[in-house]
């Protein structure tokens, strides 16, 4: 094998700076960036457990939460710029969140007002994608369009280990590599594809080890270690924006509730793997460290948990609020301006209203 | 701007509508397979490359959903992409990408994100070409609300109609019929032609209408060449662009004759075709002295070179559906 080609290979473990014990394994960041990080985490983690609640309420329709994966999602967002863009799939809302989406407008698609309920260009983040996989080439293409006017924007692409095994998620890799898109890959692997494992999505070594097939290097990372997730994707963040072309990167995390609120994953897992996972929790392990430290007081820990009760209110009053859809709504946005025959068919259900009406 | 007279193909045509639009708007930019120093396997992107540079104009990787998709992120970002795809059996990968982004894109974000794309499909059949090379797709997209559908039948058409998709806000699946790539005509530049949705009666005529678009066009006004010699005179529309649909251009010429027949090469079994004869009735039963007829391709996979010419509507076929018109009531 040659330099180049192992410059291309992930680390054979993923990378870890802070362990499952609150423990320093590495070069750490500093504890402002950390203790920055462990608010949004439990901020995160705090709208993840509302939103599956306002679910059993009956305010959305469905949740395909990342609890347990709020590392993941905190770092996604927290290493871009303003200006660079975020590609979220439908598990990826706190990711958006955390990148100035307001919660109640990125959870408008799973409320049912609307499909995207967010401006994308406001703090660009692309719509959720739910085709697994087909928002990867959008990502490249934004980024190609960047990089030919001559911006440093960053596109973050995110997918899960299910999405690696789509076409989309080649050709998406292969063109970035091509094209040298500064495009950050970021794989959440969290083992399963509602109850598919991983061992049926890929026989490679790890999902890292594809990068090397199109030219990418390709990192391997703990997903709930929020040390590391910063500086790994960071380092790809930085390498994108460089000029040194598209970056792969796998977290190692897991899902730990159940696809969305309609799965039941007691048909295809052991409640003891669930456990398991417990124990590496990505907040717990980030207190621990910080209090360790002395870095995190009670009060500033208090204070985290009330801006998480703050947002979560926040998402509640949101969500309760019902908004009366607008008919017209559904011709509106087909076409820049509506077709002759869409202006026929909005009369019709303007008409069936009115009829409505004088009943 | 002096007007300057041009005799070109619609090859020739297609290529200098893209020519001049990237010379127009910087915007532009054109990708796809083998499109930068080949100029495409049709040559409709020849000298592009050399003239704008690589950046404008540039070969991708052979993977149509890739390239599709990276077109709706750079529409995303501020670029108005134009995409080739090699053939119309070869665009199929991209459907996902067409069906579930290019067209849902500005319904999805409700207006905010708009997709100014030109996605062009050398089309349907009649060249010879070996299997899945001459396919009729466009009821795949026509049935696909969110896009335009365009198919030009003349070279000043298909200057005109991709000018105006490349500076369309919405994604323009348009549909450049491969046979009609060598067939010439003088064009009158600066190009004066109706806008995407407009349909336009090629033929005048009195006794019945024929409805084309597209390859179709020429067999049409060829039927219409040899009724006139036989004393029927058949007027011919040619619709331009299938989605948006011109009703009213359509319905007016099918009621002042009272008959009608639709020609498409495409499989008629829920085709274009069949969406055309049931809207013209549903709007014009009471004009109307018989059924209208399609003559369009038989519901068969797309055939081998040699049994191909039974497949494509041709004259003898139209002029027998004319002829079922019930003239005798």
């Amino acid at each position: 094998m040659t330099p180049d080609s192992r410059r291309l290979l992930p680390s054979d473990a993923p990378v870890t700076l802070i362990d499952a014990t609150g423990e320093a394994v590495g070069a750490v960041p500093d504890d402002a960036t950390l203790l920055r990080s462990l608010g949004a985490l439990i901020t995160a983690r705090r709208l993840n457990d509302q939103a599956y609640a306002l679910v059993r309420q009956g305010r959305l329709a469905v949740y395909p939460s990342s609890h347990g994966q709020e590392a993941c999602q905190v770092a996604a967002a927290q290493v871009l710029d303003a200006a660079d863009w975020l590609f979220p799939t439908y598990r990826d809302t706190v990711a958006a969140v955390v990148k100035g989406v307001d919660p109640v407008e990125a959870l408008s698609l799973l409320k049912g007002d609307w499909h995207c309920g967010y401006d994308p260009y406001e703090h660009r983040v692309a719509p959720h994608a739910t085709p697994l996989a087909t928002q990867l080439p959008h990502a490249v293409g934004v980024a190609h369009a960047a990089r030919l006017r001559g911006e440093p924007t960053v596109v973050m692409a995110m997918c899960g280990d299910g999405g690696t095994s789509e076409g989309d998620f080649h050709e998406a890799l292969n063109f970035a590599a091509v094209f040298q898109a500064p495009v950050v890959f970021f794989v959440q692997n969290n083992e399963y594809a509602i109850s598919v494992p991983l061992s049926r999505q890929s026989a490679a070594p790890s999902l890292a080890h594809k990068g090397i097939g199109y030219g990418i290097p390709g990192e391997r990372v703990d997903g709930n270690d929020m040390a590391a997730l910063l500086t790994v994707l960071g380092a790809a963040v930085q390498r994108a924006r460089a000029g040194e072309g598209p970056q792969l990167v796998e977290a190692h995390t897991y899902r730990m509730q159940a696809h969305t609120n309609a799965d039941d994953a007691s048909r295809y897992r052991d409640e003891a793997d669930v456990e398991a996972w417990v124990q590496r929790d990505p907040i717990t392990r980030l207190r621990a460290y910080l209090r360790d430290r002395g870095a995190l007081t009670d009060d500033v820990d208090a204070g985290f948990t009330a801006d998480a009760e703050r947002a979560a209110a926040h998402l509640r009053d949101g969500l309760n609020q019902d908004i009366e859809p607008n008919p017209e709504d559904l011709f509106a946005y087909v076409y820049a301006s509506a077709t002759p025959q869409l202006r026929e068919q909005a009369a019709l259900v303007a008409d069936e209203l009115s009829r409505e009406g004088a009943r | 701007m002096i007007d300057v007279h041009e005799k070109l193909s619609m090859a020739q045509a297609l290529n200098r509508a893209l020519r001049d639009a990237m010379a127009d708007d910087p915007s532009v930019v054109l990708f796809g397979e083998d499109v930068g120093a080949l100029g495409g396997v049709f040559r409709i992107t020849d000298g592009l490359t050399a003239e704008f540079g690589e950046a404008r104009c540039f070969d991708t990787p052979l993977a149509e959903s890739g390239i599709v998709g990276m077109a709706v992120g750079m529409a995303m970002n501020g670029m108005r992409p134009i995409v080739e795809m090699q053939f119309d059996a070869f665009a199929y990968p991209a459907f996902e990408q067409i069906v579930s982004h290019v067209a849902k894109m500005r319904n999805r974000t409700r207006g905010r994100v708009s997709l100014p794309m030109v996605i062009r499909v050398p089309y349907a059949g009649g060249i010879g070409g070996v299997e899945h090379h001459c396919d009729s797709s466009e009821a795949y997209y026509a049935h696909t609300p969110g896009l335009h559908v365009v198919a030009p039948a003349t070279p000043a058409d298909a200057y005109a109609l991709l000018r105006e998709a490349i500076a369309a806000p919405d994604p323009v699946v348009f549909l450049e019929p491969k046979k009609l790539y060598w067939s010439k005509e003088e064009i009158e530049f600066p190009v004066r032609a109706p806008g995407i949705g407009t349909a336009v009666v090629r033929r005048a005529g009195t006794d019945a209408t024929l409805i084309a678009y597209g390859p179709s066009v020429p067999v049409a006004l060829e039927a219409a060449e040899v009724a006139a010699s036989e004393g029927r005179s058949l007027q011919v529309v040619d619709l331009r662009s299938i989605v948006p649909f011109d009703d009213e251009t359509v319905c007016a010429a099918v009621r002042s004759t009272g008959r009608a027949v639709v020609v498409a090469e495409s499989a008629g079994f829920a085709g274009v075709a069949a969406e055309i004869a049931a809207r013209v009735t549903e709007r014009c039963f009471t004009s109307l002295a018989a059924p209208i007829r399609r003559v369009a391709g038989f519901d068969i996979p797309y055939p081998p070179p040699k049994l191909e010419h039974f497949q494509l509507p041709g004259v003898d076929r139209v002029l027998d559906a004319v002829d079922d018109l019930q003239w005798e009531q």
